[in-house]
């Protein structure tokens, strides 16, 4: 495996706030202040070229996470080295080597055509013309940049412009790109559109993106690694498959019988959950069964014409693990 | 330097894409300037001459002043305050450029739109209602030129300060709007500040603010030549340098404080 790219060591971000207390000519007096850890001890690598989802719920410190990976939080405690430099004490040299996209913020102007911004960005990030040329060209090709060029920031929808902050983020060639809900509040169509311009540039020039998102499908999507943190703690890291494996415990087994029989099927080591007419679904957990056990005792009381296996949705799994927490902490 | 002029060629076009603002701000500009000429030739009915000013030169003053009005922008202009309370200036703060020379480029285009398109076409409709003292030679005009670019960048200054306080305080508006009274009074942008009394005039004489009006109109009228002239320009070069060392100071704390504290 290549040196890794990122590197964060028993990362920690410690804010004080502020606590009120008493009435409010008192707050103005005195105010005592509280510690939150919003990042607690987090340890990751990224290797050049990955792609990893960075996920939790709100307020879990993603945010505060990316933000020291950019160099405009110095951590309160812990390392973090990004593409070989330490980022607050090298936030420019860093800033021209990452390129950042807020779903929730642009970085284009507002009231200018949107080429402005982006030619403006060959200045500020010292691009060569021939380079830039050649990077816009790509991006207005795979984005679809040209019917919305020439049109102002401020009259492009939501999908338009992300479109629009994807390239600004990218024409100065940046190997590592932070996305923060990049496809927040985007149809399905424009979802898709984004994600695989996010394939391309990761598979075709390897940059090494890291990603938040509430949109599990996202991660379904284009991230072979997962990264869950909650309270400042990272949950869980590792691949998508293999948190189904971990905490999706029960799976449902769909089956269409040949005759009707009466609800629910018993006799079996698995739980009917619903039926309709001749299909039934049997709710099993893995632990105690295996899929191939269940089909087989099915079969041997039933006749099957057909079934097939939901697997438990990340969706789902992500949830119980926000609601309940691990158990298995920092393993 | 290529970046900063890209800059303020984009912050120029921003402004000019709003057409019917720069009518209508033309029209406020003259309708204002009309009424603050009638009063000075009112007030000149009783008395010929206050203060060294005739009513020519008091009429020219009003056709400057809103000419001036918004080149200096000194009410309203929020936009950095703005970019705090969002948060988007933290991304800014990280950007590989001067974050000071970054916007002082930005108001600079906007400056010289404002003087384009409603400075000039204010003074001229003004001055052509109510008569002008024009200047007599090329030396002056130019010494009210250099006047005028540092005016622009002593309001750009000030007001950039006043907008950096949004690190410190929750709302800036309150100080915003001292800042701007404040302003607009000691430039002579409401009266010329030789109508002032004695005490009030020496203070004004050496506040910052005298530079953002005062300064350049005595110039082009005709008050202040020579080594007065000179001296006046150096005392505006003199500002403008202790407040952009000033404000610089202020984003180097803003920035400690934002990167250790958060946003």
């Amino acid at each position: 495996m290549d040196d890794p790219v990122i590197v964060a060591e028993r990362l920690e971000k410690t804010y004080r706030v502020p606590v009120k207390k008493g009435g409010a000519l008192k707050t103005l007096v005195s105010r005592g202040t509280q510690a939150v850890h919003a990042v607690d001890g987090i340890s990751f690598t990224i290797a050049p070229g990955e792609m990893v989802g960075y996920v939790g719920p709100n307020g879990a410190g993603k945010s505060t996470t990316i933000k020291m990976l950019t160099g405009i939080l110095v951590p309160s405690g812990g390392q973090v080295r990004v593409a070989g430099l330490d980022p607050t004490r090298q936030r420019r040299t860093l800033a021209a080597r990452i390129g950042v996209v807020f779903g929730q913020r642009t970085q284009l102007w507002w009231d200018l055509p949107l080429i402005e911004s982006l030619e403006l960005l060959r200045y500020v990030y010292r691009v060569p013309e021939a380079r830039f040329t050649e990077n816009l060209t790509a991006f207005r090709d795979v984005l679809g940049l040209d019917e919305f060029l020439q049109t102002p920031v401020r009259q492009l929808s939501l999908g338009q412009r992300m479109r629009g902050d994807l390239a600004a983020a990218l024409l100065h060639d940046p190997p590592i790109l932070y996305l923060d809900e990049p496809t927040i509040g985007l149809d399905v169509v424009a979802k898709g559109r984004i994600r695989e311009f996010l394939l391309e540039i990761n598979r075709e020039r390897g940059v090494t993106v890291l990603l938040t998102t509430h949109d599990m499908a996202d991660i379904a999507h284009l991230c072979p690694r997962m990264m869950i943190i909650d309270h400042g703690h990272l949950l869980y890291d590792g691949s998508v498959e293999a948190i189904r494996d971990r905490f999706g415990t029960e799976r449902t087994l769909v089956v269409d019988l040949e005759t009707d029989e009466p609800s629910p099927l018993t006799g079996l080591p698995a739980e009917e959950i619903r039926a309709d007419g001749l299909r039934r679904w049997l709710r099993f957990r893995r632990a105690e069964v295996t899929a191939a056990e269940l089909i087989a005792a099915v079969s041997a009381r039933y006749g099957i014409r057909d079934l097939t296996i939901e697997e438990p949705e990340i969706e789902d799994i992500v949830r119980r693990i926000y609601q309940e927490g691990i158990g298995t902490r920092n393993e | 330097m290529r970046l900063y002029y890209e800059v303020a060629l984009r912050s120029y076009r921003r402004w000019i894409a709003y057409r019917a603002a720069t009518i209508s701000g033309i029209v406020t500009n003259c309708f204002f300037g009309c009424i603050r000429a009638l009063i000075f030739i009112a007030l000149y009915h009783a008395r010929g001459e206050i203060a060294g000013y005739d009513l020519t030169d008091a009429v020219t003053f009003v056709a400057l002043g809103q000419g001036m009005l918004m080149v200096l922008y000194l009410w309203g202009w929020w936009e950095v305050a703005d970019t705090i309370k969002t948060g988007s200036v933290v991304t800014d703060l990280s950007r590989p450029y001067d974050y000071y020379a970054y916007w002082l480029a930005r108001d600079m285009g906007r400056a010289v739109y404002h003087l384009l398109f409603r400075g000039v076409t204010s003074f001229v409709v003004i001055a052509l209602i109510f008569g002008a003292r024009l200047p007599a030679s090329f030396g002056q005009w130019l010494l009210f030129a250099l006047s005028v670019v540092l005016a622009a960048v002593t309001s750009f200054a000030f007001r950039f300060t006043v907008n950096l306080s949004a690190f410190w305080l929750l709302d800036v508006r309150g100080v915003g709007s001292a800042a701007a009274i404040t302003a607009t009074l000691f430039s002579g942008f409401e009266v010329p500040l030789v109508y002032f009394p004695g005490w009030l005039l020496l203070v004004s004489n050496i506040l910052p603010f005298r530079g953002m009006m005062q300064t350049p109109a005595d110039i082009f009228l005709g008050h202040l030549t020579g080594a007065g002239a000179l001296a006046a320009l150096a005392l505006q070069v003199a500002w403008c340098a202790v407040l952009i060392l000033g404000g610089r100071a202020m984003v180097v704390a803003a920035t400690r404080k934002v990167v250790v504290q958060g946003g």
